[in-house]
């Protein structure tokens, strides 16, 4: 294994996996919790060992809408936001999806106001699946740069746009032992980007202009067929990175989910807490597994149905909340297993919402609990 | 204006007489083939499109509405990354996506100076969508957004790019071609952010005859409307068109938009305007 073992925040993880894809634009606006990344990727700039533009626009919105053209002429692009920064993005994500511009961006996951909060919660990127960005959902600093560098492969494989998730504070503010790969290992795991169109009076290619509806829909169908693509693009990514490195990330994650009758489901940080409490539930005699969700988008469906198949109860926690449904992986849980055989009973908890600490100890019990009960159709609220 | 490359093609979808696509056609000869331009929703997205044609002879970005600047910006760092220092990028902008919602990101590129030309095709409303009302619409216009006529007066987009202290803010308009191509001229050959405000008369949302493009925009300067004039640096003012010679009700009697203009509205806009000129002469002056 090559590479440096420092201490590093899952933001200047993040940064640093920004450092090495090399990207040569980064138009960023500072937002908490994600400052730390703007800061580090200007200081290593600034000593000259970051050889990209830095644009710092008004605005996030401002941020997303250079980074397409951008991107478009050719361009690796990076960029970071949070919360409210992500949300004024919202209309631009789009856009950028629809140019198939493969940004890579980090987003620390942070409560939406109002009222004004700065807990993480995922609420902020789960409101941006339906813009079509590939979304990624990390539980530690290491995953954090390793993740941004992947997602860059990936991204510009199938030209949509990737975002790599942080939870906010206990991710993106803790310190912990990270491996900076060398250089050399990161420019030949993620070649130079050499797209085949780009914008240049020299080739006269044009992107915006009105399109017909059979135009329209054709596009939204190729947006389709790429995003199809992303889980086998993703494994292979995945592969490869642990074969230069030792480190593996699937698009999901099967921890003691052998023979389970429990699987918790859930994504970023709740994963290292999930992991521990599942070892407890394991040396109390419970057979619970944890099944962490890493890309979120795609949904990789298939492998959801395939590792969740058999399994009597599965304990999906949310530290999201989406008015008027609940959890959002609850919700696209029971849609992807809706149907299949030996299908299991989904119980939807929301947990952590708002940035609620949620310890190994409830996890234990919300297992127990779940285990004890059918499954209610509505989300449960618990702390 | 010796020999013209045509960058704008024929067939193109603006109206017969469009003032907006004569400007164009002049403003993109002049500067040539190696431009990129970024041009948001607008009758102008409308004359470059729709796909697969496209009117104009040099690559288009079409960016969203409110993000014009910020899209030249982020085009122009990817292009001189790319060792593409010297090719142009023009962003093509109504006053809409220029006054009103894309001007937070005009005040940021313009505060980082970013090096793009930023050309306001200034009909004063949303022709495109019907012509309703804009922050440029003037004082007592009828739009269809203003049926009594707008009770607030026309934002003054150039000072406030002035007071940026940019390298070059001007006006011009297709009445007066020649200073029109020379101020293009003149801001291609600088660097830095660049904007000319062009005023552009519509002729269904103001109400004018498809022959009448050119008197108009000629009318808006010589009655001091709209003066042609040029800021470098923030505060070197030159007027560059005619002076005020003519009253301001030769203007509005010419426009459908100004019917319902009574004599005691007529009498204020003469003594706005007669006010702006006097403003400007002293700005000229201090700058000699």
């Amino acid at each position: 294994m090559s590479g440096k073992r420092v201490l590093l925040t899952g933001n200047h993880a993040a940064a640093w996996g920004a450092r090495l894809a090399r990207p040569k634009l980064v138009p960023v606006y500072p937002i908490t919790p994600q400052t730390p990344i703007l800061e580090l990727l200007t200081e290593f700039q600034a000593a000259g060992e970051f050889d990209a533009e830095i644009l710092t626009p008004e605005s996030e919105h401002s941020v997303m809408a250079a980074c397409i053209p951008a991107s478009l002429a050719g361009v690796r692009v990076f960029t970071a936001t949070a919360s409210q920064g992500l949300m004024l993005m919202h209309e631009v994500l789009h856009y950028a999806v629809g140019a198939r511009a493969p940004i890579v961006m980090a987003n620390v996951n942070r409560t939406i106001g109002s009222p004004w909060a700065f807990w993480p919660d995922q609420t902020d990127s789960v409101a941006q699946r339906d813009t079509g960005w590939i979304q990624f959902y990390v539980e530690s600093a290491q995953e954090a740069l390793d993740s941004v560098i992947q997602a860059y492969r990936i991204a510009e494989r199938v030209l949509v746009p990737a975002m790599v998730n942080i939870d906010a504070f206990y991710v993106s503010h803790a310190l912990e032992p990270v491996t900076i790969p060398a250089q050399e290992l990161v420019d030949e795991f993620l070649p130079p980007y050499a797209p085949e169109h780009f914008l240049d009076p020299q080739r006269g290619e044009s992107w915006g202009n009105v399109v017909t509806q059979d135009m329209y829909y054709r596009h939204r169908r190729d947006i389709g067929a790429a995003m199809d693509r992303v889980p086998a693009v993703a494994e292979e990514a995945g592969r490869d990175w642990k074969d230069r490195t030792g480190r593996g990330w699937g698009v999901i994650e099967r921890y003691r989910c052998e023979d389970a009758e429990l699987a918790i489901v859930t994504m970023g940080s709740m994963c290292g807490t999930a992991r521990d409490a599942v070892d407890a539930l394991r040396d109390s005699g419970m057979a619970a597994g944890l099944l962490k969700v890493r890309l979120f988008r795609p949904l990789p469906a298939a492998q959801l149905r395939e590792a969740l198949s058999g399994i009597r109860d599965v304990l999906v926690l949310d530290r999201n909340f989406s008015p008027g449904v609940g959890g959002v992986l609850h919700q696209e849980l029971r849609a992807a297993l809706y149907g299949i055989k030996r299908a299991p009973h989904v119980h939807g908890y929301l947990a952590g919402v708002g940035g609620v600490n949620v310890p190994p100890e409830r996890i234990m019990q919300f297992a127990r609990d779940a285990r004890a009960s059918d499954a209610e159709a509505e989300p449960v609220w618990v702390k | 204006m010796g020999q013209m490359t045509e960058m704008l093609c024929s067939g193109h979808a603006a109206c017969p007489g469009c003032m907006e696509a004569l400007s164009l056609r002049h403003v993109i000869a002049e500067l040539g083939p190696d431009t990129v331009a970024v041009i948001p929703p607008s009758c102008l997205a409308i004359i470059a499109g729709p796909q697969p044609l496209s009117g104009l002879r040099i690559p288009v970005y079409q960016p969203t509405l409110e993000s014009s600047a910020a899209a030249a910006s982020g085009l122009r760092r990817a292009l001189d990354v790319r060792g593409r220092k010297d090719t142009h990028v023009v962003a093509l902008a109504g006053d809409g996506g220029t006054y009103d919602i894309g001007f937070q990101s005009l005040s940021s590129a313009a505060e980082r100076n970013e090096n793009i030309l930023y050309v306001c095709f200034d009909n004063e409303g949303y022709m495109n969508t019907g012509a309703q009302k804009s922050s440029s619409t003037p004082h007592y216009a009828r739009t269809s957004s203003t049926p009594a006529g707008k009770l607030s007066r026309k934002k003054n987009l150039t000072e406030i790019m002035a007071a940026h202290e940019i390298p070059y803010a001007a006006t011009a308009t297709p009445g007066f071609l020649g200073d029109l191509v020379q101020k293009v001229r003149k801001a291609k050959s600088m660097r830095g952010l660049r904007l000319i405000t062009l005023l552009v008369p519509c002729l269904d949302g103001w109400g004018v005859p498809d022959n009448f493009g050119v008197a108009l925009a000629r009318l808006a300067v010589e009655s001091g409307v709209f003066p042609l004039y040029e800021v470098e640096d923030g505060y070197r003012y030159t007027l560059n068109g005619p002076a005020k010679t003519r009253p301001v009700s030769d203007y509005l009697d010419a426009q459908r938009r100004y019917r319902d203009v009574g004599e005691a509205e007529a009498a204020q806009l003469q003594r706005e305007v007669d006010a702006g000129w006097a403003r400007l002469q002293q700005k000229i002056l201090s700058a000699a």
